[in-house]
């Protein structure tokens, strides 16, 4: 599981580009200084097909490109929440063979379950720690912030990934199946 | 001699996800310093073939090996160990090209062995010159030609010193001169480095500008025949499979004349006419032509003064002024970065010009939003995975008319019209993902019909198609252009296509419309050849070797009997 | 339309190595991350402006940037005070009030020194991180990342990411084309439901070309010899000079200060009242 081969670096380094791109161009500001975006749901999806590695290094290598690039120098508090939410999203299809096109109800299931938890984590308790540990932010503000974030986060992921994972199994095929 | 660079014997490969083989008892030798034109049908196995070289297959791609591979009398051990004999240039020159900037690229092999900075650099340079890349080492491929790319990625293969270099398809995104600078390039990497070369390529006349020692022909999952190029054009092997056999060959046998291998009809500049033949060429090309269309004079788009950049400063498109008439089947062609697309791109609203106007029938076109240009005109772009977005075919098709809110039943009844015309009705339940490129693109074009535009315009409807597929999507075009009056605009890089197809053409060089005549005008006038990076086709060279007085004529006949061809071809 | 304005000039801070300017960024981050002190923050600030200016970058050219962190800071700030606006008493333990707004929001002194300093520490290593990004070349920013011993699959990935970046950039902008052309709306000026309705159909032919794209990719990068041997080499690496060295030191140093405030502040704060 801890492998990184070259496929999953390209992995890695493709959907960092596709969060970094997603977070530029296709967010839609609900709530000051947060926005409802598809990153997570795609960042979701990489990670649960290439693993917790790629998820890791693609949620922070995309997400402080994103900020060093919005001129946030690098707010490292949700950078780190990134990369835990990749991290962990990469143990999501634990024991499902989506290579070779399985997912099925349960691994659906695992994947939006175990999405909502991790938000839950990152952006309802990760987060908005981090950012009273650094930069003793007030305390209902920021976990006003990592909640609308996670709930929109996490509904995105639960929506989109899903779709993008059943999409992805249906255009993986079974060993000798195709005529 | 020494031993064979490569050895196949009673070789064969199944895709883990197959059922069948895709590659059969493959027996073949090739000697070191040879070079091999693999050719043959799309889905024929010559990918497969070149991935078995470069041990892609069996490490990468997993599935079952029969038989016996040997590379350099060894057996393929890692793709790591291969790389350092058998070098590969991949199709895909954006995904060939990984570094930053082109030395970057090119020193990428020498990177991944440790080779210390200096000697890097030393070796980088001289692999650059080789392929004439050196002034271009600090840029990023962003802003490198599509030539360029290509040469960048040669160099990068070639500062390995790999004695066997292989080529997949090097010249489907190339505009035609590039294409036979890079066949020459190809040739002259041979003579200097000694190595082997093998092409894999369905542009078999365009290979052949340069000299090659055998062809191998592939057909499902076979080698049909392992030829000197000459004895293959005679064989008439080419046209059994699908694979287009040149130009000038097909005129020599409208013509009456009799090729044989003596006649060394591989190369137009080696083939051999005798006095007899020559004359039956000229006489062929006295007889009557394609008689000259003229188009209805009021204009359904017109483009007036239109001038473009992407960034200020930077002309994409200066002052074209086109004018359209309805039913017209048109061609758009020029260099590689030329504007071809950036015009079409304008022309639906995806992007905005910075000067001049657009007319559609009699009224202003420029403020109209891309929706509702889309009505009018429909774009089909180069590559069908940007424009599918739906997992089925039906909900695909149906998109633009849900998206519009017409009623579902409605949909249904034009989903199913559509489908029929573009030859997909039993697909209409399939997922989009278990069609071929082929049948994808097809989708896409049903994509834009079903909103009924009354022009279409396709980027490159043909590229890195074999010949079957590449006839099938041109003739429904000419149908729906012929039968339903749609005004079709083609952007290409294939004169063949041009020839036989377009009444028209629009040559852009440079970013402004450099000439709007008959395709076999514009080709055959070397002032505009040469300036939008064009080609003659070989139909030219004939005439003149036959000494005909007139080089156009012979193409003005040839085109004519083509298309009756075509005609009766549809009536039976 | 690229987003990666690496910014070719001769300056004393384009020669130094992309490694050093990246210990830098880091460091000074961390340094105003330990610390709240505001004179500290204020010096952090002033150095990396200095740097800024000995860079030649000029601010026309990061006009985008800039705007973008002012709107961002002005939120913040508004957002900080509708939510807490005694934090600053919380913070100092005393509370000085300058004039009052409505019900409980009246501005006090300390909220407004709190306020300030929070904006210092985001402010603090924005000059940093621009100068980093504007003076480095990409290429050499993975070679970098190795030089700190980061392990070199992951550092090559920062660079591939890089690379791929204008390219997923077009094919987003053709997409998104593409789809409008077919009647889905993504301006700003539709309904919001519509608007991700649209995104989320951009998306789809986004992330499946890039599966396609990820396997050539990485068969390109094998057939080069990638990812086989235990390390490699750069070509665009370049060696430490005095210079890295004096601005490395000087790093520690600003680190090492931030921790001494600690001990003479009793705490991250610094309270004048
Ligand atoms: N990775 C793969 N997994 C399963 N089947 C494959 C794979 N790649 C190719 N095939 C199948 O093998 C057959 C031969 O494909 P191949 O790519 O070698 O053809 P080709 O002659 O190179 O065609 P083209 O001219 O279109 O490139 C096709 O039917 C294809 O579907
Ligand atoms: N989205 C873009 N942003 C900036 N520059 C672009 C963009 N698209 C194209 N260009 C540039 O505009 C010029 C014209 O490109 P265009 O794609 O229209 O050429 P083309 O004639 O279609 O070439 P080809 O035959 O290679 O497809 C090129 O120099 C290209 O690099
Ligand atoms: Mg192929
Ligand atoms: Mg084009």
């Amino acid at each position: 599981m801890f492998r990184f081969s070259i496929k999953q670096l390209v992995a890695t380094a493709i959907s960092a580009a596709l969060f970094f791109l997603l977070a530029r161009f296709l967010s839609i500001p609900v709530f000051a200084n947060t926005s409802l975006t598809l990153q997570y749901a795609v960042l979701g999806f990489f990670a649960a097909v290439f693993g917790p590695i790629t998820g890791l290094l693609a949620g922070l290598i995309g997400h402080a490109l994103t900020d060093l690039t919005f001129g946030y120098g690098i707010w490292w508090s949700w950078v780190i929440a990134s990369a835990l939410v990749g991290f962990a999203s990469g143990f999501l299809l634990f024991k499902v063979k989506i290579e070779e096109g399985e997912l099925g109800k349960r691994g659906i299931l695992q994947f939006i379950i175990g999405s909502l938890i991790i938000h839950l984590v990152a952006w309802g308790v990760v987060a908005p720690l981090l950012d009273i540990l650094i930069y003793a932010e007030p305390a209902d503000k920021v976990f006003v912030q990592g909640l609308i974030a996670g709930v929109g986060d996490f509904a995105f992921t639960a929506i989109v990934g899903t779709l993008l994972l059943v999409g992805y199994a249906k255009t993986r095929v079974k060993s000798g199946s195709l005529e | 001699m020494n031993s064979p660079a490569i050895k196949f014997t009673k070789f064969g490969f199944r895709y883990r996800t197959q059922k069948n083989p895709t590659l059969y008892d493959i027996n073949l030798e090739i000697q070191s310093g040879e070079k091999i034109l693999i050719t043959g049908p799309s889905g024929s196995g010559k990918s497969t073939l070149g991935s078995c070289l470069n041990g892609l297959i069996p490490f990468n791609y997993p599935g079952e090996v029969t038989g016996e591979l040997l590379i350099g009398a060894r057996k393929p051990e890692s793709i790591f160990k291969l790389s350092e004999t058998v070098g590969t240039v991949l199709q895909d020159t954006d995904a060939q090209f990984v570094g930053l900037t082109s030395g970057e690229d090119i020193a990428f092999a020498l990177e991944n062995r440790n080779v210390a900075q200096e000697s890097m650099k030393q070796r980088v340079i001289e692999a650059a010159k080789m392929v004439g890349a050196e002034n271009y080492l600090t840029r990023s491929p962003f802003n490198l030609s599509g030539g360029q790319k290509q040469r960048v990625g040669m160099a990068g293969v070639m500062v390995g010193n790999a004695p066997v270099l292989l080529f997949d398809e090097p010249l489907a995104a190339l505009d035609p001169l590039t294409g036979k600078t890079a066949v020459a390039l190809i040739d002259d990497i041979s003579k200097q480095t000694g190595a082997t070369i093998i092409i894999i390529e369905h542009r078999f006349e365009d290979v052949l500008y340069r000299h090659i020692d055998r062809v191998i022909l592939m057909n499902d999952g076979r080698i049909i025949a392992v030829m000197p190029p000459g004895e293959m054009v005679c064989s008439g092997l080419l046209e059994e499979c699908g694979v287009r056999e040149p130009l000038y060959f097909t005129a020599l046998k409208y013509a009456g004349v009799k090729i044989t291998p003596d006649k060394c009809p591989g190369r137009l500049d080696t083939l051999i006419l005798e006095e007899s033949d020559k004359a039956r060429v000229r006489e062929y090309a006295s007889t009557p032509g394609l008689l000259q269309t003229t188009l209805d004079e009021t204009p359904l788009l017109e483009v007036k003064n239109l001038s473009f950049a992407y960034e200020k400063g930077q002309a994409v498109l200066s002052d074209v002024n086109i004018k359209l008439a309805q039913g017209e089947m048109t061609a758009i062609i020029g260099a590689n970065g030329a504007g071809k697309s950036s015009f079409a791109k304008i022309l639906v609203g995806f992007e905005k010009e910075s000067d001049g106007s657009i007319i559609y029938n009699g009224k202003d076109f420029t403020d109209k939003t891309i929706p509702e240009r889309a009505e009018k005109i429909g774009y089909i772009m180069q590559n069908p995975n940007q424009m599918l977005c739906k997992p089925m075919v039906y909900d695909e098709v149906a998109l633009g008319l849900r998206a519009r809110g017409v009623s579902e039943s409605n949909t249904r009844k034009r989903v199913e019209k559509t489908l029929e015309i573009c030859g997909l009705s039993r697909f209409l339940s399939w997922p989009v993902s278990a069609l071929s490129y082929g049948q994808k693109k097809r989708v896409t074009i049903a994509d834009a019909l079903i909103l009924e535009p009354e022009i279409l315009i396709m980027d490159e409807p043909t590229a890195g198609q074999d010949w079957r597929n590449y006839t099938r999507i041109l003739d429904f075009l000419k149908e729906l252009n012929t039968e339903r009056g749609i005004t079709v605009l083609m952007i290409t890089h294939d004169m063949h296509l041009c020839l036989e197809y377009a009444r028209r053409a629009l040559v852009f060089a440079g970013g402004r419309l450099l000439c709007d005549a008959p395709p076999a005008d514009a080709l055959s006038d070397p002032n505009i050849t040469i300036h939008a990076n064009l080609k003659e086709t070989s139909l030219f060279d004939l005439a003149q070797l036959a000494g005909c007085t007139d080089k156009t004529t012979l193409t003005r006949v040839f085109i004519r009997e083509k298309r009756r061809n075509h005609d009766s071809i549809r009536v039976h | 339309m690229t987003v990666f304005g690496y910014i070719d000039k001769k300056s004393p801070i384009h020669t130094l190595t992309g490694a050093t300017k990246l210990i830098m960024t880091l460091l000074l981050s961390i340094a105003s991350m330990i610390t709240y002190d505001t004179r500290f923050l204020a010096a952090v600030i002033i150095t990396s402006c200095v740097l800024f200016a000995l860079s030649r970058v000029s601010l026309g050219e990061i006009k985008i940037i800039l705007s973008l962190i002012v709107v961002f800071l002005l939120i913040n700030n508004i957002i900080i005070f509708l939510f807490s606006p005694d934090q600053g008493t919380l913070v100092y333990g005393t509370r000085h009030e300058l004039f009052r707004i409505a019900e409980r929001y009246s501005v006090t002194q300390e909220q407004l020194f709190y306020q300030i300093n929070v904006t210092l520490k985001y402010f603090a290593i924005v000059p940093a991180a621009i100068v980093f990004f504007l003076t480095t070349e990409p290429g050499e920013f993975a070679a970098s990342l190795n030089t700190l011993k980061v392990n070199y699959k992951a550092a090559y990935a920062v660079s591939l990411a890089m690379r791929y970046i204008p390219e997923v950039q077009r094919s987003y902008h053709e997409i998104s084309q593409a789809q409008q052309a077919r009647g889905i709306d993504i301006s700003k000026k539709a309904p919001l439901k519509k608007r991700m309705a649209g995104a989320v159909a951009i998306v789809f032919p986004l992330v499946f070309s890039s599966m396609d794209k990820i396997q050539t990719v990485a068969n390109a990068l094998e057939l080069r010899g990638f990812g086989h041997e235990k390390t490699r080499s750069w070509y665009a690496h370049r060696r430490f000079k005095v210079g890295d060295i004096a601005v490395i030191v000087l790093s520690v140093a600003a680190v090492a200060w931030s921790v001494i405030t600690l001990a003479i502040n009793g705490g991250r704060f610094y309270n004048p009242f």
